[in-house]
């Protein structure tokens, strides 16, 4: 009984901190695009726009909620409610720190690869169920480029897998740590590669945002969708981001932990504790992000999905090849 | 304690209810979807065999079932889109041209 | 008692999504109970231990296979056909003959007695992982099967591929 409590208590903490952190990156996001512009971005609300974020939350909660006439009801209220739930269920199988993770499957990775999976569901319905040509194109378009990413995705982490050994994600890192070179990015660069550019293309983030571009079909398939929802859809856009952040800090970063030849320089950085090392990669990638959203065009559908299916799944296959190649005859 | 006979029992009630679909249904999709009914039911007799007789090979032969089912439902997907083509219709009465009266 | 619970509530489930599948008059509903059918079959499979195969379930049926139907929904604007009947016109005289088959299927079940026992115990596979167990025997003992497999699933791709390039030649038909 008290551990359910205790698991309770867990799971609204990791909630709220990632939640807070979403709201936050919101406000980031448009401080640095904005620097990147030459302009300042938020700055009046609170000292210098600090606040931003609640402001806009106020304002979304008392928006009018509007359902289009012809939409089918039930299916348009819980696409958002899909996405969301199978995007943040992600973030029970990821380990923040050695022993701190929510629900340590020995499957983890593959969980993780089969709600995105499902997730997917909630951007054909949201698109098909609002009853309007634009949203449903939007739908179609967003649906064939995340589902067609999922494969260089899935090529990419069958690499980490090889090398491991497991599928879990805390022994993956500790897999990781006791290899020569600390990280996995380095003797799987082109892996790495291929992650990064699968997980832009998979949170539907520049330069791959075509489905959700403002000059491209309004705004894809959440068009329709007003007020709380499109904050629902929003949520868990972010989250996906933090996902692959996490994801990737984990299985190729080296998770909370840092590589061994640092520590026998530095014998000081032992004590810093994991957590932080974590949050520091985590928020590298999330400013990779932006900053690629702030300076890179966006891609035609076809030459994304051209790059999707031509360019990464051979280079997945040639990362596997190598890592199988290095586990077989060099490491043993 | 749950045995392994109301898993098979389970495995034919669903294989019944996708036989029943697949012999009584006039839209093309609908036969193609009961087809995978079947498909599935069968997958849970194989993992609950397997798992109480507490071998393997069940398991390894659901694989396979579910990797041929996906190769399946593409080629029939992709000879039902070619026919669509050429006939714009879902009805199984209009498929008919192999008739002889 | 929680097993029982569960398999009660998975049962149900999708006997409940695999009737109304098949009776619905908008193909897109079905479509819905089916993927209902299909999430509930992946933790049938987790109650029997079998976590590998329940994620391969929700990632290649759930995922890939239903996409593969509701694309080829929308995108062939499959005009709803409204008709009044969805069922053939002899369909009591199928029905029957299914509560026949039905009633063979159970004959059998009832006289289903258990004489082997194989060497792959609950807690071995508990101990080194469903995943490897699998990937030990496909490996090891079904080699030949997995390369005749992968063979197969390279006909669908060269498929589509003829179908394209056909399609190019005669101009969009």
């Amino acid at each position: 009984m008290i551990e359910l409590i205790i698991m309770f208590i867990k799971t609204a903490v990791v909630f709220g901190i990632v939640l807070a952190h979403v709201a936050y990156t919101t406000y980031a996001e448009r401080k640095i695009i904005g620097r990147a512009q030459a302009r300042m971005g938020p700055m009046e609300v609170g000292p210098h726009g600090l606040l931003q974020p609640i402001a806009d939350f106020i304002k979304i909660f008392f928006k009018e909620d509007i359902v289009p006439m012809n939409a089918e009801k039930f299916i348009f209220q819980i696409a958002p409610l899909i996405i969301l739930v199978f995007t943040m269920i992600n973030l029970t199988v990821i380990p923040f720190e050695r022993n701190f993770i929510l629900a340590d499957l020995n499957i983890g990775l593959l969980f993780i690869l089969a709600s995105a999976s499902i997730a997917v569901y909630g951007i054909i319905l949201a698109g098909w169920s609002s009853n309007s040509r634009y949203s449903f194109l939007g739908g179609i378009r967003s649906a064939s480029q995340v589902l067609s990413y999922e494969i260089a995705l899935g090529l990419s982490l069958a690499g980490v897998v090889l090398a491991a050994g497991s599928l879990s994600l805390r022994d993956i890192v500790i897999a990781q740590h006791n290899t020569a070179l600390g990280i996995y990015a380095i003797p799987q660069i082109i892996g790495f590669i291929v992650f990064v550019i699968s997980a832009f293309a998979e949170t539907n983030r520049a330069p791959f945002d075509l489905p959700e571009a403002e000059t491209e079909l309004v705004a894809g398939y959440l068009t329709e969708y007003s007020a709380f929802r499109y904050a629902l859809f929003f949520l868990a856009e972010y989250v996906a981001m933090y996902i692959m952040a996490s994801l990737c800090a984990l299985c190729f970063l080296g998770g909370w932990t840092i590589p061994k030849f640092i520590t026998q320089i530095l014998p000081f950085l032992e004590k810093v504790p994991g957590i932080l090392w974590f949050a520091i990669k985590v928020y590298a990638f999330i400013f990779l992000y932006i900053w690629v959203r702030a300076t890179l065009p966006r891609y035609r559908f076809d030459q994304l999905l051209n790059i999707g299916w031509k360019v990464l799944i051979p280079a997945g296959i040639l990362n596997l090849l190598i890592v199988a190649f290095i586990k077989k005859f060099l490491a043993g | 304690m749950v045995t392994l006979n109301w898993y098979l029992a389970l495995s034919i009630v669903v294989f019944c209810i996708g036989l029943f679909g697949l012999l009584t249904r006039r839209n093309i999709l609908i036969v193609f979807l009961s087809i995978e009914i079947m498909l599935n039911a069968i997958n849970i007799a194989l993992v609950s065999l397997s798992h109480y007789l507490q071998d393997v090979k069940g398991q390894i032969l659901a694989l396979f079932v579910i990797a041929i089912a996906g190769g399946a439902v593409a080629v029939g997907l992709i000879i039902l889109i070619l026919s669509y083509w050429n006939k714009p219709s879902l009805k199984l009465e209009d498929f008919n041209l192999l008739r002889e009266d | 008692m929680l097993v029982q619970i569960l398999f009660g509530y998975f049962a149900f489930v999708i006997v409940f999504s695999s009737f109304m599948g098949i009776t619905r008059k908008n193909i897109f509903h079905s479509l819905l109970w089916i993927l209902l059918m299909f999430l509930h079959m992946g933790g049938i499979y987790l109650l029997l231990n079998a976590e590998f195969i329940a994620m391969v379930q929700i990632i290649v049926y759930a995922g890939a296979i239903l996409v593969m139907f509701l694309f080829v929904l929308f995108l062939f604007n499959f005009k709803e056909e409204i008709n009044e009947k969805i069922f053939l016109s002899s369909w009591q005289a199928r029905l029957y003959t299914v509560l026949i088959i039905l009633f063979i299927f159970i004959l059998g079940l009832l006289s289903y007695e258990q004489k082997y026992k194989g060497p792959y115990t609950i807690d071995l596979i508990e101990k080194q992982g469903h995943t490897k167990t699998i990937g030990i025997a496909l490996f090891n003992e079904y080699l030949l099967l997995l390369l005749v497999l992968g063979f197969m699933l390279l006909i669908p791709l060269i498929g589509v591929g003829l179908v394209h390039r056909r399609r190019q030649k005669n101009g969009n038909s």
